[in-house]
């Protein structure tokens, strides 16, 4: 066998899964094997108590999904162990007897729970809490009436009891110490904490010893404690702290104390491996947080690659307890030299800023009003000079993503900061929050930190990217789907009618317009409309401006116009003083600077229908001149484009759809970036779905090439019904097409034999049919008397349609 | 229409011309006035969006809050503060304009000093 080239990671959980990705961003070929000793893929064990509080799913831990190491050739060993770890020959066993040689090798192996030696652990019914196993075990165990007992007051002891007591457990904590969370609060804080424990209905018992779990056939009974006093319990959870798994290393010959000992490179005793994680001991400090793994795994990835880099000086440990209705935020020192506190007991708010003998910022506690902690645990971990600690927390209290730095970690569970969520914004071109957090990995951890994700990516892209879509109802956590099966269920057809069934648009109201849709898809436009559930530009079909005025576009298909046309427009556009008149991007005519109550009248002078450039909706299919006049052309672009957008003209759509009809491949209308684009090839046409041009630039999926323009436009037609169906409220044809697969559209589109695509067509024709033809016309027959004017204006009267 | 003072209290309109969970502007002694009708009743708050200047009378209006059209800014009808994700500084409260109704005719009050005189 040649020399080994490859790097070999021991552990699957989050340091290995860290590991890997640090080492694939600086280097794409170098052979990487995970070994993961658990049958699962490595997950979030951060989320764990999600688990059990909040009833998630074990595989929505998932860290990366299958293609993800498929993409970046890691190889993914999944149930297996290593019995032997040679360094020194370069070469490891596992259990099964297959042998496996590297050239660096990390051990990720975590950590186990810390056991106490107590009589009757082994008792059923007495668990660890540190695998998605022990959740699964809790979750059945717990429910109304159930006693249940947890050992350890601590971070995790804290989120257990929590769980349990969300499923209805009658919950005791048993701390050994004086106060909670010791390791990361003062005195003043934890004695908050206990009050905010209790009301979650959680009895907490201090200064208190454990004797023995003791038991009846094998089933544990009770916890008795050091005064003899018998607590019943039919639950047990052990949750005290960690033990860093370091036999192989030791077996290995490492340096091993109560870590495996490594250097501010990461690197062990043994100049091949390096070791992160709960397993790694750095300067004497084992870390059981998940933030310095990120620290660690980027260091390490360059040791392992064997080049140069920063060295790893240690991380400032902090925390935040993930119990609903109760905010807590520690970093760094609990006590120091100089502390400030604002405090309320009242309310229960606690607010501490500690700053060492040099004048710098050690530490943090936020209690009860964790607002701008983002910025406290960057001034810490920074260990910034702090002239006036009053004024800083002052600051924070007042903090803005906007004030916060560009290296500020926004998520401390995957180490990703502020300036990462902008670019992906910015440069990347995410289109949604979760695309961010997809991509990022922010906020995907143990989710705490998922309104400031949030807010940084509505302040990277002005506002217009913010919102979670994953639920079409945040507030009430609905989806698309299940809103929908409400809506055939109960044959509901207006958002109201929605609202009272479920909730749902009730909170914010910001997923009226979502409901709207929906409500008009499912009932093909034969729903009850209702234009408080609309945006504005659906109240007055015109596309609100910065100033408030508005934009109107009529519809000119294909971008064929005449002089007649032009002219009028031209008179409009002088008489009515409009501040400018542009041409789009979609080959169409802009009037800019309108004023709402002018609409009616702008429209009735026009004598053209809506362009509909303002709705999430069908919008404009540009054209070339195609073989009309291009000496190039190989298909009729324009009579195609003008009788495709007749016959998607006026639907509504989830987000916006943009199409185009080139009659070539130089593909001057630019079909291979729109929705919905159509290319004339020798011998047929090319259908392209999925394009995008705009923040992100995609070009689109080859769907089908057909014989002729009909064929075209019937795939096309087809292909908006799927999406109009399936597509998720403000999902960009490119997102939908990534996120259900091209395999998947092709066979709902094209497969004829199935029946499918013809009913999408007939499902498609009654929605057309029933689809208002031109809402302009509405300035004859308004909707409400005052569509258009506020109190104090009125707009132009205009004849009643007879 | 023209507006008239009574008192303090101005008319500006009757419920009807606001339609249910929609919002209309009106300009009293200078005052720049979004009124939302919910099913709760009137509420009027400060038409101008703190962060863009947006016209909040044309946002989308839910239990108590409505969210501005431009950037999604939102804010409570009931007491102007602002509400949300997307969190401003702390000046970011709109003001709160008291609601009347009498007979269906809608009236606000803004305070008399800053109400311009209105010719008899």
């Amino acid at each position: 066998m040649s020399l080994a080239q490859g790097i070999v990671v021991v552990g699957g959980g989050i340091a290995g899964q860290a590991l890997c990705e640090e080492v694939r961003r600086r280097d794409a070929e170098v052979p990487l094997t995970l070994i993961c000793g658990e049958q699962d893929a490595p997950y979030d064990r951060v989320r764990l108590s999600h688990l059990l509080a909040d009833d998630e799913k074990a595989d929505t831990l998932r860290l990366r999904p299958d293609d993800w190491y498929a993409d970046r050739r890691v190889e993914l060993l999944l149930g297996r162990r290593v019995a032997t770890f040679d360094p020194d020959a370069g070469s490891c066993a596992l259990e099964d007897g297959t042998a496996l040689r590297f050239r660096r090798a990390a051990l990720c192996t975590g950590s186990d729970p810390l056991l106490p030696p107590l009589p009757g652990l082994d008792l059923d019914g007495v668990h660890p809490f540190r695998t998605p196993g022990d959740c699964a075990a809790l979750a059945a165990a717990a429910s109304p009436g159930v006693r249940a007992v947890v050992i350890g007051g601590g971070l995790l002891g804290l989120e257990a009891a929590y769980g349990l007591s969300r499923r209805g457990a009658d919950v005791t904590v048993v701390h050994l110490v004086e106060r909670l969370m010791e390791r990361q609060l003062d005195a003043a804080a934890a004695a908050l904490l206990l009050p905010a424990i209790e009301r979650l209905g959680v009895r907490v018992r201090l200064s208190c010893q454990t004797r023995e779990l003791t038991g009846v056939d094998g089933r544990v009974t009770g916890v008795r404690f050091a005064d003899g006093e018998l607590c019943p319990a039919d639950v047990v959870v052990v949750s005290i702290g960690i033990r860093s798994r370091t036999d192989l290393a030791a077996d290995a010959g490492l340096d091993v104390e109560r870590g495996i000992v490594v250097d501010d490179r990461l690197r062990t005793s043994h100049e091949r491996v390096v070791a992160i994680g709960e397993c790694a001991q750095h300067r004497g400090v084992v870390y059981g947080i998940v933030a310095p793994i990120h620290e660690q795994a980027a260091i390490a990835a360059d040791t392992l690659l064997e080049r140069e880099g920063p060295s790893y000086g240690g991380s400032v440990p902090s925390a935040k307890l993930k119990v609903m209705g109760v905010d807590l935020v520690s970093v760094g020192a609990a006590e120091g030299a100089r502390a400030v506190v604002a405090a309320d007991a009242d309310v229960g708010a606690y607010r501490k800023v500690i700053v060492d003998a040099e004048g710098r910022a050690a530490g943090a506690v936020l209690l009860g009003d964790t607002r701008g902690y983002e910025l406290l645990v960057e001034t810490v971990k920074r260990g910034q000079q702090v002239q006036d600690p009053l004024a800083l927390l002052v600051e924070a209290s007042q903090a803005t993503a906007e004030d916060l730095p560009e290296n500020a970690q926004v998520c401390n569970c995957n180490g990703v900061c502020k300036a990462e969520i902008m670019d992906a914004v910015r440069l990347d071109g995410c289109a949604s929050a979760r695309e961010v957090m997809a991509r990022t990995r922010a906020g995907t951890g143990c989710g705490s930190c998922k309104d400031l994700v949030f807010e940084v990516v509505a302040l990277a892209s002005d506002g217009v990217v913010g919102d979670e879509p994953a639920y079409l109802c945040p507030c009430r956590r609905q989806t698309r789907e299940q809103l929908a099966a409400l809506v055939r269920e109960r044959e509901l057809t207006s958002v109201s009618a929605l609202t009272a069934a479920c909730g749902a648009g009730r909170d914010c109201g910001a997923c009226k317009p979502g409901l709207a849709y929906l409500v008009s898809e499912v009932a093909a436009n034969r729903h009850r409309e209702e234009r408080h559930a609309r945006f504005i530009n659906d109240r007055v079909h015109a596309n609100i401006q910065k100033d408030g005025t508005f934009s109107v576009i009529p519809r000119i298909r294909g971008g064929v116009t005449t002089p007649h046309e032009l002219r009028r427009i031209a008179d409009v556009a002088e008489r009515h003083n409009v501040p400018m008149v542009k041409i789009t991007g979609g080959q169409r005519i802009d009037l800019l600077g309108v004023r709402k109550e002018q609409l009616p009248r702008i429209w009735e002078e026009l004598g053209m229908p809506s362009g509909h450039a303002y709705a999430k909706a069908v919008r404009t299919v540009k054209t070339c001149v195609g073989t009309d006049f291009c000496r190039f052309g190989l298909g009729d672009a324009i009579g195609v484009g003008i009788e495709l957008e007749k016959r998607m003209e006026g639907l509504h759509t989830p987000h916006k759809v943009k199409s185009a009809v080139s009659g070539c491949p130089r593909n001057c209308a630019e079909s291979y970036v729109k929705d919905i684009g159509l290319v004339a090839v020798e011998g047929g046409w090319e259908i392209y779905i999925g394009g995008a041009a705009g923040s992100r630039v995609r070009k689109g999926d080859l769907l089908v090439k057909v014989a002729d323009g009909e064929d075209a436009i019937r795939v096309a037609l087809t292909f908006l019904q799927h999406y109009r169906e399936q597509g998720e409220y403000l999902e960009r044809t490119c997102a939908f097409v990534e996120r259900v697969g091209m395999e998947t559209i092709a066979a709902a589109v094209l497969d004829e034999e199935s029946g499918e695509p013809a009913r999408l067509r007939e499902r498609l024709a009654i929605a057309k049919a029933a689809a208002a033809p031109d809402p302009w016309l509405e300035r004859h027959d308004p909707i409400h008397p005052n569509q258009f004017s506020e109190l104090d204006t009125d707009s132009d009267p205009l004849p009643q349609e007879a | 229409m023209n507006s008239t003072a009574i008192d303090t209290w101005t008319a500006v309109g009757r419920v009807e011309d606001i339609p249910l969970w929609e919002g209309r502007r009106v300009t009293v002694g200078g005052h720049r006035i979004a009124v939302f009708r919910t099913e709760s009743g009137i509420h009027a708050v400060g038409a101008d969006c703190p962060h863009a200047d947006g016209p909040l009378q044309d946002g989308l209006v839910a239990d108590g809050c409505v969210t501005c059209p431009l950037h999604g800014w939102r804010f409570s009808l009931l007491t102007g503060e602002q509400l949300g994700t997307l969190r401003a500084k702390a000046t970011s409260t709109l003001e709160v304009y008291d609601v009347g109704e009498r007979d269906g005719v809608l009236l606000l009050r803004v305070p008399a000093e800053q109400l311009t005189p209105v010719a008899a």
